[in-house]
């Protein structure tokens, strides 16, 4: 069941290329190509998380399986995308830390830490910020208090930002962000159900929305689409959680596209093995999406190259 | 910095004398002092009601070598110049890059021409991208409007403005003119030199290296020293980083041409969201402070930097304010049968008539293939602003016909950014934070005022409201017959009403899809699922609750939208309809409050005619006949001032309905062009001259358009009325274009609010399509005919072709103390055979005493009798109740 746009069927999906490879230098400000990158933060998977991990749901996670997983995860951005890793390790204290995503939005040369939503991952940050500040980008802090913000709320499209309001980030914290990305719009979008924003969508491309079809996915889709300037193709796909992918713009490879795997969501595989322009890598997550953790959640992309 | 000389200054003590005739008479000795030929304008007493004040003068006088000649030439030729002569005004204005252009205009010219000779200064083709702001009494920048008298726009004060852009463009690779990028990247550059464009760290420094490279050309060490850039101003909180920064990136663009230069700025410029974005405070319905944003593509909200809505011009069906209201009234979405209005409140009135210009403007330039036609007919409705100008299609067609080479000019070094101004004279800090400060600093200041004035505000201002509409309607009653008027204008070419009808007829088409989704619904039935009154739900906390509702928009862009544009963009025609208009005196006390309250003595504008959802709408909407709109009368008096307000809002929406239904089923003939045009009324006061009263007075113009300036050149649109009274009429003049092309048909309009949303107009049409007969008689009190005469070939609206020659238009309006009553009557020569049409509106004030079925019956059975041989083809109704409860209060 498969909605899409008039002349956006599943199968011949045009997304506009109009960035086809990444541009730096005096563009850096407003112009960095969408998904070029260089660097990923990644963090290692503590084996409190089968116990301890906040989840929404109940499912027993295993822990070597996971472990199995992350390191595939890792080994695909280091080896088969080529970008740089540093690599946090892992802190049993922080049962979640390996989703560093929530940790810091990274948008140009500017690094947004957050302050995460739920108390106990608050000190998941530190680290995070470290590591920021070790590849010199600009580290703008959330210092009040009344704010949370956890970066998987945080769709960024190229163009501008969507910041899911959910259990985990308020209105505060989406401020916070509007004035940290100052070129970019940011409009805010209800997140009624799912953990975060990106629970249900994500970047499939410049100016393609993947989205699930779930109804609170499809309705927040419809808020994004009302509140941008911009024109978006959408990518539907079966399962909310399937829609979280990760794309990337990458010299000598072009558009890359990490996704599910057929085990996982068979039908939403399906849609994204129909697309003909991207370079197609699926990634299991089976054990960290048990605790809420999706594709994007396991890293922090960064585009050095921009920065220059 | 130049300055117009001899010719302008020559004129320059006129205005002494004018100062005299204009003046407070407290000042009088002084102007008269002033007028004479010897005096400099330096003598002139700062306080002179219209002058600028001599400190502005000396000013320029200090800085401007230019501008002390010509008061010596003023001097010696001064004794040439006749007795009575135009008075000269001094306009300083401040240019893109900062400096000050001062010229000598005469005080009665319209806006365009201090305009047009800022762009003639500047040698700018592309004009429409651009406009004068000034300052009002509240710090406030105002757009001036082109086609009004600067007199009337600048009422105290200096004539300071500022040249800026008005519309930014979407793409500015589409301007034809170096020249023309060349100012908009001054603008933009103090825009976000003052933080009103916000942009990243990167950002500014992209953008600050496209400056130097544009003011400085190539990066040289040797010329240019170690330290170049910190002249120059990139950011509001520029850092010796940023000037590195910007430095690092100059080096690299060796060989950029200035012109390449401002296209690589602009480029990155116009991709920042707040790019040409114009930010007005308002406050939600649950009084939460947020921003609205009027752009190229529609409405922003902002709550804080967060943007928490946003309405795209095609998702608007109509804008209107009142009072100090700002509303939208939103097309339904996707899973929403009605459509929604969502109110917003603005600090004062004033801030809600400017927010809905600027709508009014943008929407027009960027959405419109041309502009709307001001309302023609004396009886419409609401405001009769309109953008005037080229709209954005219309002026890019105009420059693509640029044949002259590229002209030289010099980009100046930066004056401005050493300033500690910007570009429109607003003190730099200004920013969001600072404007929320402004904005929070007049609400303090106001609600200090309130909290005296609120107890009895209310109820007085109700009470107030019902005086008014009933001084209006009694006072002709009283004035006896007002004097007929022959409308100055018979000759008046036919291209207005061709204009007109074109008009009409997209506002039907526009109407067709607006509706045909729900039909039978009339915008007024939907409107009150959501009127202000109770569409709470439509503006829920975050705002963003309707916009699922209202979806149907995000389908549309991504395909549908753009196939339907031209449609889309004709249907903007019924967009744009104001509640109310009204020139608010500037010398009004800067309190809120009583700007709103209608007392006589010191407010100037009372706004109303909204739509108000009744309480009792039940009942009266099953009968349906009934009509009331309701009737505004503001007097503002204010010392040489006045201004009475009328605002009448009546909208035809239904009757657009109606008559495409008609279109739909009936043939030719039938009344189809119906009476789009009743779409607003304004009746905006002038500033009267001649039947000036001393302390107070009122002023009423019925402006038309073009006609409106000469009439009011003639002084002829002006009622004055001594104090309050409302009898004594001394003149009125009232013009209208109205014009109907087809058919004879009577046609009654109100606004109908009704709760089942289901009975509505068709069964209104069905119910009194017929004819409808009534008995009785109103005493028609008063009587008013306005003539117009012209031949012209009136295009047809709907395709069906069939111009018609128009022979006649008169206009007669009577009133009683309940009901006005105004008809219209075309004749037409159409295929050899003359046809007569007859419109009449009549409009029923009055509270809920009022039985306003009867009334109508009696209106109707009046017309009835008063042309028996002719054949009654439509009434259309509508009908406005209002609830007390919900208005007037801040």
């Amino acid at each position: 069941m498969l909605t899409d746009f008039p002349g956006c069927s599943a199968g011949s999906i045009v997304s506009p290329c109009y960035l086809s490879a990444c541009q730096g230098e005096n563009m850096a400000g407003l112009m960095a190509a969408f998904g070029c990158y260089t660097h990923a933060i990644v963090r290692g998977v503590p084996t409190s998380l089968a116990k301890e991990a906040l989840r929404t749901g109940q499912a027993e996670v295993d822990s070597s399986k996971a472990q199995r997983e992350h390191d595939a995860y890792v080994h695909v951005l280091r080896s088969t995308l080529g970008l740089e890793i540093v690599e946090l390790p892992a802190d049993e204290t922080l049962p979640d830390c390996v989703f560093v995503e929530d940790a810091a939005v990274v948008c140009g040369d500017t690094a947004l830490i957050t302050r995460p939503g739920a108390e106990s991952r608050r000190r998941e940050t530190e680290a995070v910020k470290g590591a920021l500040k070790e590849l010199n980008l600009n580290i703008v802090e959330m210092a009040d208090e009344n704010a949370t913000l956890d970066g998987g709320d945080v769709l960024f499209t190229g163009r501008e930002f969507f910041v899911g309001l959910s259990k985990r980030t308020n209105q505060r914290g989406a401020e916070i962000l509007a004035d940290a990305f100052k070129d970019y719009a940011v409009s805010t979008v209800p997140v009624l159900e799912g953990l975060h924003l990106k629970s249900f969508c994500s970047m499939g491309g410049p100016g393609l929305i993947v989205i699930g079809s779930s109804e609170p996915a499809q309705k927040a889709l419809k808020i994004m689409q009302q509140m941008s300037d911009h024109r978006y193709d959408k990518l539907t796909v079966p399962d909310d959680l399937a829609a979280n992918c990760i794309y990337m713009n990458l010299p000598n490879k072009g558009q890359v596209l990490l996704h599910c795997p057929r085990e996982e969501y068979p039908e939403s595989a399906k849609v994204f093995e129909k697309l003909k322009d991207h370079m197609l890598v699926p990634v299991s997550n089976s054990e960290k999406v048990k605790v809420d953790g999706a594709l994007t959640c396991c890293s922090v992309l960064i585009n050095k190259k921009a920065n220059n | 910095m130049t300055t117009e000389s001899g010719t302008d200054s020559e004129a320059k003590q006129h205005q002494q004398q004018q100062e005299e005739s204009t003046g407070a008479p407290k000042e009088n000795p002084k102007a008269a002092e002033a007028a004479s030929p010897q005096n400099h304008p330096e003598q002139l007493p700062a306080a002179v009601g219209h002058s600028t004040p001599a400190r502005k003068e000396q000013e320029t006088q200090e800085d401007d070598q230019d501008s002390r000649q010509s008061s010596t030439s003023r001097l010696s030729r001064s004794p040439l110049k006749g007795v009575k002569k135009v008075k000269i005004m001094q306009c300083k204005v401040t240019l893109p890059d900062g400096s000050d252009y001062t010229l000598n205009v005469e005080k009665r010219i319209k806006g365009q021409v201090l305009f047009d000779k800022v762009c003639d200064h500047l040698n700018l083709l592309e004009k429409d991208y651009f406009g004068m702001t000034y300052r009002d009494l509240e710090k406030q920048k105002n757009w001036l409007d082109p086609t009004k008298d600067l007199k009337k726009q600048i009422r105290t004060g200096p004539w300071n403005f500022a040249f800026n852009v008005k519309f930014y463009p979407p793409d500015p690779s589409q301007l034809t003119e170096d020249i023309t990028r060349y100012y908009l990247c001054l603008q933009l550059r103090d825009d976000v030199v003052s933080g009103r464009l916000p942009c990243s760290f990167a950002t500014h420094t992209v953008l600050g290296s496209y400056t130097v490279q544009s003011e400085l050309g190539d990066y040289d060490p040797e010329e240019l020293g170690s330290d170049y850039v910190s002249e120059l101003r990139f950011a509001p909180n520029q850092t010796k980083e940023l000037e590195e920064k910007v430095m690092e990136l100059h080096k690299t663009y060796k060989g950029m041409t200035p012109a390449e230069a401002e296209m690589h700025f602009l480029e990155n410029a116009k991709k920042l969201s707040m790019y040409g974005v114009d930010l007005h405070h308002a406050k939600d319905s649950e009084g939460v402070e947020i921003m609205l944003g009027v752009c190229a593509s529609g409405l922003l909200i902002y709550r804080d930097r967060l943007r928490i809505n946003r309405f795209a011009w095609p998702k608007i069906l109509k804008i209107s304010y009142k009072r100090n209201n700002f509303y939208i009234k939103i097309r339904p979405g996707e899973f929403e049968q009605f459509e929604s209005t969502i109110g917003f409140k603005l600090p004062n009135h004033r801030a809600a008539k400017r927010l809905w210009k600027v709508c009014v403007e943008h929407h027009t330039f960027f959405r419109l293939v041309s502009p709307e036609a001001p309302p023609k007919k004396f009886l419409t409705l609401g405001s009769k602003f309109r953008y005037s100008g080229r709209t954005q299609a219309q002026t890019r067609r105009a420059s693509s016909q640029i044949m002259r080479p590229a002209p030289f000019f010099e980009r100046s070094a930066s004056k401005r950014y050493n300033m500690s101004r910007s570009l429109d004279g607003a003190p730099i800090t200004e920013n969001h934070e600072s404007l929320m400060k402004d904005s929070d600093g007049d609400t303090n200041a106001r609600g200090d005022i309130i909290t005296t004035v609120t107890a009895e505000k209310k109820a007085e201002e109700e009470k107030a409201e019902q005086e008014d509409a009933c001084a209006e309607t009694t006072e002709p009653a009283a004035g006896s017959v007002m004097p007929l008027r022959q409308e100055p204008k018979d000759t008046e070419p036919p291209t207005e009403m061709v204009k007109h009808h074109t008009n009409i007829s997209e506002l039907k088409r526009s109407f067709l899809e607006t509706d045909a989704g729900v039909p039978g619904l009339t915008e007024w039935e939907r409107r009150l699922s959501s009127s202000p009154a109770h569409s709470a739900r439509a503006d829920e906390p975050p705002m963003i609750e309707p916009l699922d509702l209202r979806d149907d928009d995000s389908e549309e862009p991504t395909g549908d939208e753009r196939k339907a544009e031209p449609k889309v963009i004709e249907a903007a025609g019924y967009l744009l309809n104001c509640t109310a208009d009204s020139t608010v005196a500037d010398g009004a006390p800067p309190s809120g409050p009583l700007e709103i309250s209608p007392s006589a003595t010191t407010d100037d504008d009372v706004f109303v005619a909204e739509e108000k959802t009744p309480s009792s709408q039940d009942d009266l909407s099953e009968k349906s006949v009934a009509k009331l709109v309701r009737e505004e009368v503001t007097q503002a008096i204010i010392d040489k001032r006045g201004m009475l307000i009328i605002l009448k809002e009546a909208e035809a929406e239904t009757e657009n309905l109606m008559s495409k239904m008609e279109d739909a089923t009936q043939v030719k003939g039938s009344p189809k062009k119906a009476m789009a045009s009743w779409v607003s009324e304004v009746a905006r006061a002038e500033e009267s001259e001649v039947f000036r009263v001393p302390t107070k007075e009122t002023a009423k113009t019925f402006e038309e358009t073009a006609k409106t300036f000469e009439l009011s050149k003639l002084d002829v649109a002006q009622i004055a009325l001594p104090g309050t009274a409302p009898l004594a009429v001394s003149t009125l003049g009232w013009v209208s274009s109205s014009v109907t092309s087809e058919k004879a048909s009577t046609e009654k309009e109100q606004k109908i609010l009704v709760a089942t949303e289901t009975i509505a107009a068709p069964q209104d049409c069905t119910g009194t399509e017929g004819g409808m007969v009534c008995p009785k008689e109103t005493p028609v009190v008063h009587t008013e005919t306005k003539t117009i005469t012209y031949e012209a070939a009136v295009g047809d609206m709907n395709g069906d072709t069939d111009p018609g020659v128009l022979l006649s238009a008169q206009t007669i309006t009577s009133e009683t103390t309940s009901t006005t009553t105004t008809t219209h009557i075309t004749k037409t020569v159409k295929g050899g055979i003359s046809e007569t049409r007859i419109e009449k509106r009549i409009v029923i004030t009055g509270d809920s005493d009022i039985d306003h079925d009867e009334a109508l019956a009696q209106a109707i059975k009046e017309a009835k009798e008063q042309h028996p041989d002719m054949s009654v083809t439509k009434v259309v109704v509508h009908k406005e109740t209002e609830i007390t409860a919900e208005e007037g209060e801040d």
